[in-house]
């Protein structure tokens, strides 16, 4: 069984009379290790997907199996556990505690695992170090660039060895060259056996991955692997 | 262990977000500052005052009846119509207590002022009272030195006088007045005792007073005065059988006929204590509300300021849950959090209020009135806490997803 299963899953906003269905019947299938890039217009249901697949979400229909386990079925803990061990999200505004510095920021994950305090200063700094960051761990997020603190919420995704890391929009507050530079980052994580999902609107930063699920209007329209030709390499193209 | 660690962490985790925000935190305990330090303080004063007057109230003694114009009691009667009563004079006191049988003592008191000197040393205003063999007796009145009036300085009208403790130490900072002549009013006196101090400051006037023997009074200050008959019952259980006798006997000597109203008054200390609680009792239920409002003002702004930064915490509430927090996580850190603060702030707020009221002490009993002290500090972090966790309690519930949306 793959990663993630997702089997006609649906999800509905009940905006006053009308309906608006942000994902129907969409049934997809990821594997470990796996870079994929998601891509569709604006609108077309790529956070509704993404936000389903990474337990921030609940669908109106249809199932989704994580690693094995039936998450719909799943209570207000066990999702909080699932999102805590399974998945590190990564949003597009970065969502920091913007007080805190980049090592609490980092370190939080590790908190709700209830990991002690010397090995999560540990894993938080060597996360903090993996995604370039080893001298910036005590500025907080309004002394840091866009960039950093992208790096910073990549190292708070990272810290606690999900299963899984989501991206959405990970690059769409960057410029292009930061941009660039935080997918450099995915790509190294992915080689080192990472499973990546990255939502993006730009063809350019899809061609990183390895595969495009291509959304419209809450379907999937298309499913495409790139072949090594076609995918850009941060360094090589 | 696993609770253990939680609590650690929460309280970590809340001590960080109460320092990162410190205006804010800053503000709600500013509130509670004020509204436990204010409750506080006007509860220390009523309890004070209370005290004060009950203290001077038991001055009075329970076993004696006070004969004058005016009625004590609140309703007792119109008090233009009291002013305009007939004196009371020094005959029908004689009267009186030669017909009184229950009686243990009879003090006959009459009061006047002026200014009282010893060479260079004078008080302008002390009080000058008349008072007969019985008065210290009947008043509870205690000598520190020398001593009281005998039936022999009252009927031979001599120059003899009683000093209150205060304006003994005042006319005689450096030496004992005992067999020293003051003036009063331009006539001299022997000081023959000295009253102990009373204190208590509803009848702070007899630590000021000077007593001459109500005779000498009579011919050197007043003529014809009114005066006050002051009646020791023998036990307080024969109180009101003296009080039937009394009144019987003021009514005969004044004359009144069977249709008549009393044109006198028979007071008694409880009368004191009635009126004291009505109408006291009807000021410091004011002054609490008072209090109680600024309680509930400072409860508002503790709560505005909650609420305020309430989509901040909304989306801070959604990431930690997107991180892997469970709700009982968040909502013991948001209780925390808020109980710290709340907490800090009442302790502060009462830090405040003690010293404070240390220093009316100086002034008067002020006593830090712990019910009241209480209830303000339990409705403050009642409201504190409430105001900071509900919030967090329904943001909690939501989806991570909803939670980060808001803004
Ligand atoms: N909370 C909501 N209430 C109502 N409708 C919603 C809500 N969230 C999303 N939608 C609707 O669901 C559809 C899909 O939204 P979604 O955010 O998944 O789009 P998206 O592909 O991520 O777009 P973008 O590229 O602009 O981020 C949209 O039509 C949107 O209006
Ligand atoms: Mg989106």
């Amino acid at each position: 069984m793959s990663l993630i299963e997702v089997r006609n899953l649906s999800r509905l906003y009940h905006m006053g009379e009308e309906t608006v269905y942000a994902l129907r019947d969409v049934s997809v299938g990821i594997e470990k290790g796996e870079y994929v890039a998601i891509m569709g217009p604006s609108g077309s249901g790529k956070s509704t997907l993404m936000n389903l697949i990474g337990c921030l979400d609940s669908p109106t229909s249809g199932e989704f199996i994580l690693n094995g386990i039936e998450v719909s079925e799943m209570d207000d803990d066990e999702l909080a556990d699932v999102r805590n061990r399974q998945i590190g999200f990564v949003f597009q505004t970065f969502n920091l505690l913007a007080r805190s510095t980049a090592l609490h920021n980092v370190e939080l994950p590790l908190v709700y695992a209830e990991i002690d305090s010397e090995t999560r200063r540990e894993r938080a700094l060597e996360a903090l170090g993996q995604v370039g960051l080893g001298d910036r761990v005590t500025h907080k997020p309004n002394e840091l660039s866009g960039g950093q603190r992208q790096r910073v919420a990549i190292a708070r995704a990272l810290v606690n060895r999900p299963a899984i890391i989501l991206a959405d929009e990970p690059t769409g507050n960057l410029d292009s060259k930061t941009g660039v530079e935080i997918m450099a980052l995915f790509e190294e994580l992915s080689s080192r056996g990472n499973t990546i999902i990255v939502v993006t609107h730009e063809e350019e930063v899809a061609r990183h991955a390895r595969r495009i699920i291509r959304i419209r209007d809450g379907l999937i329209a298309a499913d495409e692997r790139i072949s090594p030709e076609d995918r850009i390499q941060v360094g090589q193209s | 262990m696993r609770l253990g660690y939680e609590l650690k962490e929460a309280a970590k985790i809340s001590w960080v977000a109460i320092n990162s925000n410190r205006l804010r935190a800053a503000l709600t305990t500013l509130g509670i500052v004020i509204g436990v330090a204010t409750v506080s303080l006007m509860g220390s004063a009523i309890a004070g005052l209370t005290q004060t007057f009950e203290d001077s109230l038991s001055l009075l003694g329970t076993d004696v009846l006070f004969v004058q114009k005016f009625n004590w009691a609140t309703g007792g009667g119109d008090w233009r119509e009291m002013r305009n009563r007939r004196d009371i004079t020094l005959r029908d006191a004689k009267r009186l207590e030669r017909e009184l049988s229950m009686a243990q003592a009879v003090s006959v008191e009459a009061q006047s002022n002026g200014l009282v000197s010893y060479e260079e040393r004078s008080a302008s205003s002390a009080a000058i009272v008349g008072a007969n063999e019985n008065t210290a007796m009947v008043r509870g009145f205690l000598l520190a030195d020398g001593r009281y009036f005998s039936e022999a300085d009252v009927d031979g009208l001599r120059p003899v006088c009683i000093l209150g403790s205060s304006l003994a130490e005042n006319l005689f900072p450096r030496f004992s007045p005992l067999g020293e002549r003051i003036k009063i009013r331009g006539k001299k006196y022997e000081v023959i005792g000295v009253l102990e101090k009373l204190g208590g400051f509803l009848f702070g006037d007899v630590d000021n007073q000077v007593m001459v023997p109500i005779t000498r009074f009579v011919s050197d200050f007043a003529y014809n005065p009114d005066v006050n008959i002051s009646v020791k019952a023998v036990n307080t259980e024969l109180l009101d059988d003296t009080r039937i006798e009394v009144r019987g006997i003021m009514r005969k000597i004044r004359r009144l006929g069977p249709g008549d109203k009393d044109d006198f008054a028979v007071n008694q200390q409880d009368m004191l204590m009635d009126a004291f609680m009505q109408t006291g009792g009807t000021i410091a239920a004011g002054g609490l509300l008072i209090t109680g409002l600024s309680l509930l003002v400072g409860g508002i702004g503790i709560m505005n300021i909650m609420f305020v930064s309430v989509i901040e915490r909304t989306k801070e509430i959604g990431l930690r849950k997107a991180l892997g927090a469970k709700r009982r996580t968040i909502l013991i850190q948001f209780l925390l959090e808020a109980s710290f603060i709340c907490l800090f702030g009442g302790l502060l707020g009462l830090g405040i209020a003690y010293p404070i009221t240390l220093l009316m002490q100086q002034v008067f009993p002020a006593t830090l009135a712990w019910p009241v002290v209480l209830t303000a500090l339990l409705v403050s972090i009642f409201t504190g806490v409430i105001s900071g966790y509900l919030p967090a309690f329904r943001a909690s519930k939501l989806n991570p997803v909803d939670a980060l949306r808001q803004d």
